[in-house]
Parts: structure tokens; C-alpha cells; sequence
């Protein structure tokens, strides 16, 4: 058992490692400023420029976060602070229902619904032509995929509020959005810092929903309704014809790295955060 | 604003959970003075004092009955003005719970919400407040520092200040040094002597020591009722029932 | 700023929160919608009971048996293994560890960062395995993807619901002079039904990531039967034949969404149910 868990430790540098090793061929050709920066992705010319698709994923993400945090800190805050528990008893099995479907169903539900509507009410309004498959779409499915972990993260943080805290602001005249706006809000701010890293680790390593419904075209996408390409789709769309071309699968493997040490660090950073405030706030 | 506020209250009850935790009361609290409500834990003191500034408003099951006149306005009339009422109304709980925010912006927070931006009229007001309370040499150097790097005691004075910086009529107290040193709770009972000029003061405590240092009048309350009222040494001295006169040689509770 | 304005902030923001929520809270509604409505018309008894007949990108004819079987030998076969090798884990990091020491925390930091790591990641490096071992395509390698992708859920899960129980429990069971697997032993019937929820949760984790048994399990027309062949599974089901020109096929994809949704609905509320019943028992 010790050497079952010693192994575990182990294992998260291992598949770091194992990545790096696969990786490695690519940077004896490559710079990794050009990896980087480089635009052009033809791997039959062995050319591997990352940026549409480190692009694609920043855009999607950004996107993903812009939707989702307002709505959800919003929706935190009425659960824990206005909402009777009625209320509350519903949309917590909701949440966990949500934070249960598979992301392939996200996928199939951003093909019918969401493209669509991007396609015929929002590009439309925006002079734009658009097909539907766009980082606006990607964007918004995955904003609903990581609504479970913020609601209920926030609303966690929001809950280890004092009561006597939001008395005292009370007393004093404030009005009870008030007291949230300039008490509650400022002291959970750590934590809602934690919940949207930990949000935004989870988006970047999406893969399957994004990959159907982002048009997976190889530039950096300009504007919300144009196509991306995400790193996570990049993987898995030409997993099986990277053994065909050289260094074709290093330069995948090495974006698989890339992900994993983005995720790595991101979880990493909001664990802390999170250990040290239910630390400082629980004894 | 009339001269003499006082608070006065008239059949009040109240239920929470279904418990009928306040019964009956009847009472008016003399102003600038130091009244102590003193009882066995559970009796309703704290609840009592919550309803002077609405703050069982949140809580949920609670239902009041009766009224409680400030200046000669009901508190809880149907068009009484929550936020009105508190503002008059400085609570100080058992322990200090300073704002996360600067010193300064503490005792700022309060004229700023309503509405007091003058940079000026603050700088004034926080000061004031923080000479009344004998904090301003203590941190006159660390004005914009965090509140919650205070010592305890500090951070109670801190709260105070707080209170005061709205210019309220009443100051409550709910066990205000309970959680404090002898030095801590020292100043803090200086402060309420001094205070009684300007405000009326109502505190809530178990220690009967403190009540007979610094009260001009003691409620006692037990089992929801009041069941005895009038001036301090009156009351712990010779008092007129016999629930009191157990109480305070230390038999009940 | 007067007390009207300040209220009618108040009244502002309490509308656009209850939009929120709602908005929120209806999103699942909308999804499951959307997977009933195109899904239904598909689901026939011949759906449910038939392998495609004529390849599964073209076939018209047949079902979605071979995904189903497929996707619950590989979730069911990685659950099993993952709750083999997770059990250990969990009781050895919270039992026979000091509470706190370095490694019990560096080991569950490490989880919590494992259970972060999207499932491509763990398809890819199950892949490298497969290849080094020498592995085909086949049921084999999916349940390794999926064992790999459900471990830290399941550490994860097992450490809270662990962590549930009080330490003097622990602490009566060693000073009745309990040998430490002994105690291991009386926690583990403690928490039963937080095993059991832990499982549901991973096998529906299992059963629905495309990514991990997109390289590792292959895909075929037939039932699996043998662990070293080809496996379909709902997920790629779903993946492959979605976009497929013949309507039929198309349909098959919409009735193994629906199937996969209904499935994960039932392990929710299943989990959910066994949740509050354990809650009351306390």
C-alpha cells in the first residue's frame, strides 16, 4: 500500500515525464519561440506553429469565463444570501446532475441548440455570416459545463461568511446588498479567485464538447464568430494519423504537454488558495 | 430629533421556531444612562436587544408582535425604514468583527453609505471617533493598515468607533468584553461611563460586577420576562422579587 | 446617495440574480431537452437489442447493443479495477498515516492535481502504455484509459467520505488495541454507502469520456467478447456516427445519447438517493 501511494505521487511527474520524453524530438528541429509563435501548422512540411491553437484554446476559455463567472457568482450569492431553501434544495441535485453529463452529450446539445442560434439570431445581428461553429458556440458550452464548479464552489466560500461580520455591516445602515457588495464579497474574494482558476483549468483541458462544435480550423481566430482550434481538439482529431509524419507525434505529445503543465500549475494555485482559507477560517 | 430618546416598549413578543422566547414585555429604557440587562444564558437577553435594531429581521421563524417606540416611532410599523432604524442604533457584539478593509475605511464605511464622500468631512469624522474611543495615537501611523491586524482589544474599540462614526442615539452591547483582557474590558467600560452623556446605552451581560460598575439601571430578565427594573444598586442590593434576589447571590444559573 | 436610490439598487440586482439562477438552473433542462427530442424517435426495441448490421457507418440496419455492452464492460471493468487499487490507497493515506504528515498531504495535493487533468491527457499516456506493452486497440486498452482516468476520482471521493468520520472513531478502534487494518476494516462498514456513492460517480465518469477510449478502445460492429479486441462504446458511438450523412446512422448516434443521458441520470439520482439515506442513518 505504501508503494501504491508513494507511486501515485510519482505518477503525476511520470505522465510529465513521459510527455516531455515523446515531446523532445520536436525541440532538436525547433525553437520553442517558434513553436509558440509560428502560425503555420503543416506537419507534412514540418511546420508546427502552436499559436492558432494556444489561441483557439485562450479564446474559447476567455470566452467561457466572461459568460459563466457573472452569472454564477450572482447565482451564488442568491442562494446562500435571498433564496429560501426551497430553492435551494432544487438547484443543488440540478447542479450535481449538470456537473454529471458527459461532455460528448454537451457536444451533441451545442450542435442542435447552440449553433443554430448563433447561426441565425446572434451572427445575423452582427452583420456577420457565420456556420455556427465558433468559439462563441465552444465558448458558451463550455461556460455551462463549468457552471456546477463555480456555483457550488463560490457558494461554499460564501457560506464560511460570519454571520456576526454581516451584522455588523448591518447595524450599521447598510442595506443587505450593500453589506454583500462591500463585506461578503470582499472577504470571499480568495476563494472565488480559487473557484474560477480551478473553472478555468477545467475549460482548457475540455476536449470532446468544444472539438464538435468550435469548426477546428487552424488559424487564430479573430473574432468571436470565427472558428477555432483548441489544443485539447488538436490531440484528439489527429491522434491517428500522427504516426504517419515525422515528429508529428512529438508535436502532439508536446501539446499535450503544454496542458498538462498549464492544468498542473492552475490546480495547484487554487488548491492552495482554498486549503489555506478553510485552514485560517475552520479551527 | 426630540430631546429625550428613549426607548420604549409595549407588549412585545416574540417567537422563534415556534418558542415563545420573549413574553409579554413591558419596559422603558431611560435615556443617557447605562441600562444592563442581566439573566441566566438563554433567557432571551440577546433577543431582547435584537429587537431594538431589527437585526432578527434575517433570521428565519421569527415572529414579533407589539411595538417598540424610538423617539415616539414604532419600529415596527409596516413603513418603518430598516435601515433608518439601525443607523440609529450602534450594536457592539461579544467578539470584535472589524470590516476586511483598512482602519481607516472602517470607521469610514458606515458615513459613506450614507452618503458622506468629502474626503474632508471623513478625515474628520474618523479621526473623532478614533480620539473618542482612545484609539487615534494607537494607529494614527497606520490609518490605511488592515483592521484585522489589531490586538483584540483594539479591534473592539475599532468597532465602536464604527458605531459611533453614524451618530447614532442608542449604542447596544451584547457581551461587548467578553472576549476581552481586564485592561481591554477596562477601557471599554471607561468608554460607556463617558459615552452616557451623549447616548443611551443598553448592554446585555452575565457579569454581574461589570453591571454594578457601570449601570444606572438594571433590567433582569428571566424565562422571557422582565421580572424586575430600576436602578442599579436598587435592583442588585434590595431587590423587591424573589427570582432577583436568588439571581444575584449566585443561586440560579 | 438616498435611501431610495440604495434600494432600488437592491431591487436591480435581486432581478438580474433570480435571472441568474434561473438561467442557470434551466440550462439542464435545455440539454436534456434537446438530447430527448431528437433522441426518441430513434429508441426502438430493435435500438437497444441489435449490433449495426452492415458496418456501423453505413448500416441501416440494427442497433446500439454493441455500444452498450461495450461501454459498461469498460466502465464497469475500470471501476472495478480502480476501486481495487483506490481502496488501499485511500485507507493507507488516511488510516495508517499520521493525519498530516508530509507525504499523507504532498499524496493527496497530488490527487487533487491528478483529478484535474482533462481525460485526453490520460488517453494519450494509456495509449504509450498500450504501445509499449505492446496492446492493440481493444476493450483491454479502454479499461486501462478509464481505470488510469477514475483512480484520483475515486481517492478523491473516498478521502471526503473518509474524512466524514469522526477520529475518535479511529482513535477508540486503535486504543481497544484494533490492529490498524482492523480499524481500516470498521471505517471502511462505516462508510459503506460513501463507497457505494463514490463508485457511482466514477463509473458515470467512466462510462461517458469519449477522450480516454478515443485511441484506446477502437470501435467495431460487434459485441466485444474477448478483452484483447476492438470495443464500441456509447461515447464514440455518439462521436463517429454523429455527423454521418445516412439518416439512420445519424439515429443511432441520437438513441445512444439518450441512452448514455438516461443512464447518468439514474447513477445521480441513485447517488443522490443513497446520500440522504445514509444522512439519516446518522
Amino acid at each position: 500500500m505504501l508503494i501504491l501511494s508513494i507511486s501515485s505521487v510519482s505518477f503525476v511527474f511520470l505522465i510529465g515525464i513521459g510527455l516531455y520524453i515523446r515531446a523532445a524530438p520536436l525541440f532538436e528541429e525547433h525553437s520553442l519561440f517558434s513553436l509558440f509563435r509560428g502560425s503555420d501548422w503543416a506537419p507534412s512540411k514540418n511546420q508546427f506553429g502552436f499559436y492558432p491553437f494556444i489561441m483557439g484554446t485562450l479564446w474559447v476559455t476567455v470566452i467561457a469565463i466572461v459568460v459563466a463567472l457573472p452569472l454564477c457568482l450572482l447565482t451564488a450569492i442568491y442562494l446562500t444570501e435571498y433564496a429560501k431553501s426551497g430553492i435551494r434544495k432544487v438547484m443543488l441535485p440540478l447542479m450535481n446532475i449538470l456537473a454529471g453529463i458527459p461532455p460528448v452529450i454537451y457536444g451533441v446539445w451545442g450542435i442542435f441548440f447552440v449553433v443554430p442560434i448563433v447561426r441565425e439570431y446572434v451572427a445575423p445581428r452582427f452583420m456577420e455570416y457565420s456556420s455556427g461553429y465558433t468559439v462563441l458556440t465552444g465558448g458558451a458550452v463550455l461556460a455551462v459545463m463549468i457552471f456546477p464548479i463555480l456555483v457550488s464552489i463560490v457558494s461554499e466560500v460564501l457560506r464560511t461568511i460570519p454571520k456576526e461580520l454581516k451584522d455588523a455591516s448591518l447595524s450599521l445602515g447598510a442595506t443587505k446588498w450593500e453589506t454583500i457588495r462591500k463585506v461578503v464579497v470582499k472577504r470571499a474574494l480568495p476563494g472565488i479567485v480559487a473557484a474560477t482558476v480551478l473553472a478555468v483549468s477545467r475549460a482548457f483541458g475540455e476536449t470532446i464538447a468544444v472539438l464538435m462544435v468550435c469548426g477546428n480550423v487552424p488559424i487564430a481566430p479573430a473574432s468571436v464568430f470565427d472558428g477555432g482550434y483548441p489544443l485539447p481538439a488538436l490531440i484528439a482529431n489527429n491522434f491517428g494519423e500522427m504516426m504517419s509524419i515525422p515528429l508529428y507525434d512529438s508535436a502532439l505529445m508536446f501539446a499535450a504537454l503544454l496542458l498538462f503543465v498549464i492544468i498542473f500549475l492552475f490546480n495547484l494555485i487554487s488548491r492552495i488558495i482554498l486549503n489555506r482559507i478553510e485552514h485560517k477560517y475552520s479551527s | 430629533m426630540t430631546q429625550h430618546p428613549l426607548i420604549r416598549v409595549r407588549d412585545l413578543n416574540v417567537h422563534i421556531d415556534g418558542h415563545h422566547i420573549l413574553k409579554n414585555i413591558n419596559i422603558s429604557i431611560p435615556d443617557k444612562s447605562v441600562t444592563s440587562i442581566i439573566g441566566p444564558s438563554g433567557c432571551g437577553k440577546t433577543t431582547l436587544l435584537k429587537t431594538f435594531n431589527r437585526l432578527l429581521d434575517d433570521t428565519a421563524n421569527v415572529t414579533v408582535s407589539g411595538s417598540v417606540l424610538v423617539d415616539d416611532e414604532d419600529l415596527y410599523a409596516p413603513q418603518a425604514e430598516v435601515t433608518h432604524i439601525r443607523k440609529k442604533m450602534g450594536l457592539l457584539s461579544q467578539r470584535p468583527y472589524p470590516l476586511p478593509m483598512s482602519i481607516y475605511d472602517n470607521v469610514a464605511y458606515g458615513p459613506r453609505i450614507h452618503g458622506i464622500r468629502d474626503k474632508t468631512t471623513l478625515d474628520s469624522i474618523v479621526e473623532k471617533q478614533l480620539k473618542d474611543t482612545g484609539l487615534w495615537d494607537e494607529v494614527k501611523d497606520r490609518l490605511h493598515g488592515p483592521a484585522n491586524k489589531l490586538s483584540i482589544g483594539q479591534q473592539q474599540r475599532l468597532c465602536l468607533a464604527r458605531g459611533l462614526a453614524v451618530e447614532p442615539e442608542i449604542i447596544l452591547g451584547d457581551e461587548s468584553t467578553s472576549a476581552l483582557d481586564p485592561v481591554s474590558t477596562h477601557t471599554i467600560e471607561d468608554l460607556f461611563v463617558r459615552l452616557k452623556e451623549q447616548y443611551t446605552i443598553v448592554l446585555v451581560t452575565h457579569i454581574l460586577r461589570q453591571a454594578r460598575r457601570i449601570s444606572d439601571y438594571i433590567i433582569f430578565v428571566y424565562m422571557g420576562e422582565i421580572v424586575e427594573f430600576g436602578p442599579t444598586d436598587e435592583v442588585l442590593l434590595h431587590p423587591k422579587e424573589e427570582l432577583t434576589r436568588q439571581y444575584v447571590k449566585g443561586f440560579i444559573s | 446617495m438616498g435611501i431610495r436610490k440604495r434600494k432600488a439598487e437592491e431591487t436591480f440586482f435581486k432581478i438580474l440574480m433570480v435571472l441568474a439562477c434561473i438561467i442557470v438552473g434551466s440550462s439542464l433542462f435545455l440539454i436534456v431537452g434537446t438530447i430527448v427530442v431528437k433522441g426518441v424517435p430513434y429508441l426502438t426495441w430493435d435500438m437497444v437489442s441489435k449490433a449495426p448490421e452492415g458496418g456501423f457507418y453505413i448500416g441501416k440496419e440494427g442497433g446500439v447493443l454493441n455500444a452498450i455492452i461495450g461501454s459498461l464492460y469498460v466502465a464497469g471493468g475500470a471501476t472495478l479495477l480502480g476501486l481495487i487499487i483506490s481502496i488501499p490507497i485511500s485507507v493507507y493515506l488516511n488510516i495508517y498515516l499520521k493525519s498530516g504528515s508530509l507525504l499523507s498531504k504532498s499524496a493527496k495535493l497530488a490527487y487533487d492535481v491528478l483529478f484535474g487533468i482533462p481525460s485526453i491527457v490520460y488517453g494519450a499516456f494509456a495509449f504509450s502504455i498500450m504501445i509499449w506493452l505492446g496492446v492493440r486497440a481493444s476493450l483491454l486498452g479502454g479499461v486501462i484509459a478509464v481505470t488510469l482516468l477514475i483512480i484520483p476520482i475515486l481517492v478523491r471521493t473516498l478521502d471526503e467520505v473518509i474524512a466524514t468520520v469522526p477520529r475518535e472513531l479511529k482513535h477508540a478502534a486503535l486504543s481497544l488495541g484494533a490492529t490498524r487494518w482492523e480499524t481500516a476494516r470498521v471505517i471502511l462498514r462505516q462508510i459503506k454507502p460513501g463507497i457505494y456513492t463514490a463508485v457511482l460517480l466514477s463509473f458515470g465518469r467512466g462510462i461517458g469520456d469519449v477522450a480516454a477510449v478515443l485511441f484506446t478502445a477502437g470501435f467495431s460492429d460487434n459485441i466485444p467478447i474477448y478483452i484483447d479486441e476492438p470495443a464500441a462504446t456509447l461515447p464514440l458511438a455518439i462521436f463517429f456516427q454523429l455527423s454521418s450523412p445516412i439518416p439512420e446512422v445519424q439515429g443511432r448516434a441520437y438513441a445512444s445519447a439518450l441512452i448514455l443521458t438516461l443512464i447518468i441520470l439514474v447513477i445521480v439520482i441513485l447517488s443522490h438517493f443513497l446520500a440522504t439515506k445514509h444522512k439519516h442513518k446518522i
